[in-house]
């Protein structure tokens, strides 16, 4: 499934034309990403958390040449799903 | 941020949507990811990133308060993996 997938059922499902329905789901994308972009968790009730977690800097390895080296310090974005989501997927 | 703080922002940047219909919106497009991971297709959204389903085996497990084994089922979880534009703004 892709975006526009996405714009097909809210289409259908709300009756907003395939335009005003692009334009929503863009714009809500386009806020989550400023909002994780300041740092700030976001918190989807029934489908689960978006949350940034800093990295320290760490000793790993070259997978190819095996030669040690520094990673960096960095902010990674992490989903974790809600129970309902995970009860959803298998099926319960 | 939280669901309700998200359909006020999108009310904000699209002023014609009444909160009710910002609601409507944001509750289907949530759905319909739930709904494709639940059929095991993965969404994909372009810039900001894909979820997808891994399928774990059943295994043997232990109750880390009293140590005893116990059986955990085969089971599917929804993972997302953050696109490189949103991962890059992230760790801005």
């Amino acid at each position: 499934m892709t975006k526009a997938d996405i714009v097909e059922v809210v289409h259908t499902r709300t009756g907003f034309s395939k335009k005003e329905s692009s334009e929503a789901v863009e714009s809500i994308l386009d806020i989550l990403k400023e909002v994780l972009e300041q740092g700030e968790k976001i918190k989807l009730s029934g489908f689960g958390n978006f949350v940034i977690r800093n990295k320290e800097v760490r000793k790993g390895r070259n997978p190819k040449t095996g030669e040690e080296m520094e990673i960096s310090a960095r902010s990674v974005l992490t989903f974790k799903p809600s129970q309902k989501l995970k009860d959803h997927i298998n099926g319960s | 941020m939280t669901k309700a703080e998200l359909i006020e922002a999108l009310v904000e940047r699209i002023e014609r949507l009444t909160k009710k219909e910002a609601e409507l919106i944001v509750n289907t497009v949530l759905k319909s990811i739930a709904d494709s991971l639940a059929t095991g297709d993965k969404v994909e959204l372009r810039g900001f990133g894909s979820f997808k389903v891994k399928a774990r085996r059943a295994r043997e497990g232990r109750n880390p308060k009293t140590g005893d084994k116990v059986s955990v089922d085969a089971k599917r979880v929804p993972y997302f993996k953050a696109g490189k534009e949103l991962r890059e703004r992230v760790n801005n």
